[in-house]
């Protein structure tokens, strides 16, 4: 399959009140490596099976949250035409000089109907650890915490997810893989951009610029089960899990970083092609679709995020 | 064993909660053994860390010690007037507190009445 255009999530930029201590639950726990330290005090991350310069950004603030949602794209020549398709749909576009984030290329960005800040960019640098490519090992360092391979996919709450999915379906060629319509309207809509269940979730909400999760790609279920004891040994916050997802069918995880941030770790939601249909979800079964075994949700599930 | 202190939850109940504990994660424990009998509603649990707001609660006596919190939630005015997050404070006395969730009257369906704010 070709694969042009935007080609997958790249990084999260989120908030955190005291920034030692999410790098303790970051590298420590979720098993990420610290890669560089900003002027700014930003501090870049990745997992060691990713090759580009990081995929999670930490930003001390007075309150947790997200601000940006980075997608990589395949070629400069994409982000130029990407840019005026953004502009045309009616967003204004920012432009972000090359290493602004170290290691990352000049990104466009925009904010988008759910109030928030997305960003593209083509280039990003190699950075260590990352996956070796010539006589390959499965890996170079030893997978240490819950023994995260990639970061995912991020959830996020706001108002008129309806545009969403039309910006991202017109604009960015991003598929709709599943979506939830209840008698209030279209209320969560999944997208990918290449051949996983999701790389990124809208869920309608009142207010903008939300974050629900943040999601790190795990080997297998018994990894699951790892994480979970690593949840209870270092008293992380518990939000829901071991589970499995009747929406793109995940096993799955949930917990919060010491700001309050939802974390998942995930393994096993299905592949996604181009032509499949999308998988839809009424009121009737949307407790099966967001929690397969419970077949239903944990209120804080529904109503807590940052 | 920790020092232990009370909690009186007004209208509620009584949680013990042990030195170096979270407030909330004590109420949490005591609403499981049935001790907040007079709470009629779920306590109001999200990320226990001080990011989500939901467990807003206004400290009508007592001592106790602040982690940080979100200020997208308890700025420093309220913080002043006693407000806090209750997952972010540890008790050095005993307490009394008045839970006070971000949107009062939407205790048991927030994520349907929040949109509809
Ligand atoms: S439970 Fe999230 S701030 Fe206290
Ligand atoms: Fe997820």
């Amino acid at each position: 399959m070709a694969m042009t255009g935007v080609l997958r999530p790249g990084f999260a930029q989120i908030r955190v009140l005291d920034m030692e201590k999410a790098l303790e639950h970051y590298t420590k726990r979720v098993g990420l490596h610290e890669v560089t330290r900003g002027g700014d005090g930003r501090v870049y991350l990745k997992a060691a099976d990713e090759f580009d310069h990081h995929s999670l950004v930490l930003r001390e603030a007075d309150r947790a949250g997200i601000d940006v949602a980075g997608f990589k794209v395949a070629s400069e020549a994409d982000l130029d035409a990407l840019e005026k398709r953004v502009s045309a749909f009616g967003y204004p576009v920012e432009h972000v000089p090359a290493g602004e984030q170290p290691g990352l290329g000049r990104r466009i960005g925009f904010t988008v109907c759910t109030g928030h800040r997305i960003e593209l960019y083509a280039h990003a640098d190699l950075s260590d650890p990352k996956p070796p490519t010539h006589n390959p090992d499965v890996w170079d360092v030893e997978p240490h915490g819950m023994r995260v391979r990639r970061f995912d996919h991020v959830l996020l709450l706001g108002p008129d997810i309806d545009k969403a999915l039309d910006f991202f379906e017109k604009v960015l060629d991003f598929r709709c893989t599943e979506r939830v319509d209840t008698p209030d309207g279209l209320t969560a809509v999944f997208l990918s951009c290449g051949m996983k269940a999701h790389d990124i979730a809208f869920v309608k909400f009142g207010e903008p610029a939300k974050l629900h999760h943040v999601s790190f790609e795990l080997e297998s279920w018994a990894d699951i089960g790892h994480a979970a004891d690593i949840i209870t040994r270092y008293d992380i916050s518990h939000d829901i899990g071991p589970t499995r997802h009747g929406l793109t069918q995940g096993r799955t995880i949930y917990f919060f970083d010491p700001s309050g941030n939802r974390n998942e770790v995930f393994t096993g939601d299905y592949t996604y092609y181009p032509d499949n249909p999308t998988r839809t979800w009424d009121e009737t079964q949307i407790g099966k679709g967001l929690f397969y075994y419970e077949r239903q949700a944990p209120e804080s599930f529904l109503n807590v995020m940052t | 064993m920790p020092a232990a202190f009370k909690i009186a939850v007004e209208g509620a109940g009584e949680a013990t909660c042990y030195e170096g504990e979270r407030a909330l994660v004590a109420m949490e424990r005591a609403q499981s053994f049935g001790r907040l009998k007079n709470l009629p509603y779920k306590l109001p649990v999200g990320c226990r860390r001080g990011g989500c707001g939901i467990c807003r609660a206004r400290v009508l006596s007592g001592a106790y010690r602040k982690d940080l919190m979100s200020q997208a939630h308890i700025s420093e005015e309220e913080s002043e007037a006693g407000l806090v997050l209750s997952c972010s404070i540890y008790p050095l006395s005993d307490i009394e507190l008045r839970i006070e969730p971000p949107q009062v009257a939407s205790k048991t369906k927030t994520a349907t009445t929040s949109e509809e704010k």
